[in-house]
């Protein structure tokens, strides 16, 4: 197997582009896929390659995009439907959350809805309250629906060629600041899939569990040099999927460990540290020797200056303080 | 309609060129890096702009994407203040917490910027109920782009202002475009102002929305309408000279379209008409054009020294 090199972005274009080459049923919509070539440029070419009938511009109407994308799914195509940020998935919420997470159960199992939504998320970048969010575990509340998080090239393409293969609807996240981020990924095997629901350990350690994911990553690697620097061993644990939400490997590192800090960019309220936090106490309860930490964005809307974006958004700092407190 | 007299023709000139001043400098201090975030430019489009808020009586309100810079600066706003803004310091106009898309003067009736696509339909729709509510003779303008007009929100609004019969100008920037995607690969029926006829409101004229005149006279016509019959959809048919924001590669059009349209500029335009009106008006119009530049100077110095929000700003009004 080879591996090459290459971006998120470019992960992202080359899974799309394998799975329409292998299945003539898959095909993407949404704002700006086609003659734009993707607001992030991930489906740059693709219109000359695929045509306007397997690469459709869609105008800006999200509830239709995810809407027709659920009655296109049920019908036998399989829909790569982009929303441009997850912001705008607020707009398609009900067709996402009623039909799409349910047409299949609700149905008692008459239809399947082989959906990918892909879209962005996340701050950081001075968009202001609207258009800064990062409110993936929202969508992850629902049973029906799998949420995708990768924070790799090596996961983005595995993960994605597995949300595309799968029979169930998935919200692909992808975050907007990472794009560019590099990492080893296999590019002559056309069937490099990863599983569905499975966390990864991305940096073993001893004192410290740090569950997170995306650009909880950055924050939480940065933090684990800057304590590793103090002697301190932090083993990161990157969920990569919302849902299915595999917590074993955490349980397991927090029977080593003893400790656990959650890292995202989420609110406070209800996130996904919240859900950790709950299950770590149900499942490993006495194996714990402090409460379990969150480190989350604070709990305000993001504004658009960029110095007091920052100081609502976790840093490697925050990470790093939160450690320090469980220790 | 009576034709503005030499006063007010040099008014809409100075703020048309304010505006284009204005944005040109925000273009340069976002590749300074000093903007941050999405800097729509309204450049092309001021003829749209300046028409409405002229046309706009009293107490009537308008409302707007996020496009807004021009609106902003045509309604009044303090270009110091709007220029902190999107600088992002404390002393903007929405203490710098709103940014470039989302600027408004509750006491200019200017309810604000928006950055999601049609989201701000039914708060027109809204404005425009509470003067219902209260009996009172104001009529809101609610403009959108042609992109906007293919959400859920559009219908959904045209709909409410008919059957409540609302007091609303249904106004489309019609640019040619949303973002990459021009309004016939988009819209069923690229004439937008047919789709009145579906919601049983006035179809309202597609006009010129580079000639500023023209604008007016028609917001003029159909805030009247509003006003007395409720509901009107009327399309500005316009261009936007630079690209959707800042960075946009521009692959969906053409140099030579964007020429074509240059060609057209609402500024020279009207610029055009005075000096054919007036005799010696030139003069007048380069006076203008001096002070706009010193006023530029002055709002990016203002803002260039106002200092940044504090944590405490970063944390006030997320409740009332
Ligand atoms: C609900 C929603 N979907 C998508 C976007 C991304 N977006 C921002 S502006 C825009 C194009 C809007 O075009 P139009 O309404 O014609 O306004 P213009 O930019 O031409 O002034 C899009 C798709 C958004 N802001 N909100
Ligand atoms: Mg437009």
């Amino acid at each position: 197997m080879t591996e090459k090199s290459i971006t998120i972005r470019e992960a992202l274009s080359s899974a799309l582009r394998e799975e329409m080459q292998r299945d003539e049923r898959v095909f993407i919509m949404g704002e700006e896929v086609g003659v734009w070539g993707g607001t992030y440029a991930v489906t740059r070419g693709f219109l000359d390659e695929f045509g306007a009938r397997r690469v459709r511009d869609t105008p800006i109407s999200e509830m239709v995009i995810a809407g027709s994308a659920v009655g296109a799914a049920m019908a036998g195509l399989r829909p790569i439907a982009e929303i441009m940020t997850i912001n705008f998935a607020f707009v398609a919420m009900d067709a996402i959350i009623n039909h799409m997470a349910k047409v299949h159960y609700m149905f008692n199992g008459q239809f399947t809805c082989p959906v990918v939504i892909r879209t962005t998320t996340g701050g950081g970048k001075q968009l202001g309250a609207t258009h800064s969010h990062a409110p993936e575990v929202i969508f992850a509340h629902f049973p029906g629906l799998y949420v995708a998080v990768p924070g790799t090239a090596y996961d983005a393409k595995g993960m994605l060629k597995a949300a595309i293969r799968d029979d169930n609807p998935v919200l692909f996240v992808e975050h907007s600041t990472m794009l560019q981020r590099r990492s080893a990924v296999p590019v002559d095997d056309a069937d490099f899939v990863l599983p569905v629901g499975k966390s990864d350990i991305k940096r073993p350690g001893k004192d410290v569990t740090i569950v997170t994911y995306q650009k909880g990553l950055e924050w939480s690697g940065q933090a684990a040099d800057l304590l590793a620097q103090e002697g301190i061993e932090a083993e990161i644990i990157d969920l990569r999927w919302l849902r299915p939400l595999d917590l074993e490997p955490v349980f397991e590192s927090v029977r080593k460990t003893n400790r656990v800090v959650v890292v995202e960019e989420s609110l406070p309220h209800f996130n996904v540290g919240a859900e950790v936090a709950a299950q770590v106490m149900d499942q490993a309860f006495d194996y714990l020797d402090a409460p379990v930490k969150r480190v989350s964005a604070m709990d305000v809307p993001l504004p658009y200056a960029s110095n007091i974006e920052m100081m609502a958004l976790p840093d490697a700092q925050k990470v790093v303080k939160a450690v320090k407190e469980v220790l | 309609m009576a034709a503005p007299g030499k006063e007010t023709l040099l008014e809409w000139y100075r703020t048309m060129v304010l505006i284009r001043r204005f944005e040109e400098r925000c273009a340069e201090l976002y590749q300074q890096g000093k903007i941050g975030g999405f800097l729509h430019l309204y450049i092309g489009q001021e003829a749209t702009g300046v028409g409405i808020v002229s046309a706009l009586r009293k107490n009537d309100h308008v409302i707007t994407a996020y496009r807004d810079h021009g609106i902003a600066l045509a309604v009044g706003m303090d270009p110091k203040h709007v220029m902190a803004e999107m600088l992002g310091k404390r002393t903007g106009t929405s203490g710098g917490k709103g940014g470039s898309m989302h600027l408004a003067d509750r006491s200019r009736n200017f309810w604000g910027g928006y950055g999601i696509v049609g989201g701000h339909l039914p708060l027109a729709a809204g404005i425009a109920l509470k003067a219902r509510y209260l009996e009172q003779d104001e009529v809101v303008v609610c403009m959108m782009g042609d992109g906007a007009t293919n959400i859920g929100y559009f219908h959904e609004s045209l709909n409410l202002s008919a059957i409540w019969d609302l007091p609303v100008v249904w106004l489309v920037e019609n640019n040619g475009y949303g973002m990459g995607t021009a309004v016939d690969r988009a819209s069923g029926q690229p004439e937008i102002v047919k789709r009145a006829i579906g919601y049983g409101i006035k179809e309202g004229p597609r006009i010129d929305g580079m000639d500023t005149l023209a604008v007016h006279d028609a917001v003029s016509e159909a805030i009247a309408h509003a006003s007395k019959h409720g509901p009107i959809l009327m399309e500005s048919l316009t261009y936007r000279f630079e690209g959707h924001s800042m960075g946009d590669p521009e692959r969906y059009r053409t140099k030579d379209e964007v020429a074509r349209y240059t060609e057209g500029d609402p500024i020279g335009r009207l610029r055009g008409y005075i000096i054919d009106q007036y005799k010696g008006a030139a003069k007048n119009l380069e006076a203008i054009e001096q002070e706009v530049v010193k006023t530029i100077a002055e709002a990016v110095e203002f803002a260039e020294d106002s200092p940044v929000p504090t944590y405490d700003d970063l944390v006030s009004h997320v409740y009332a």
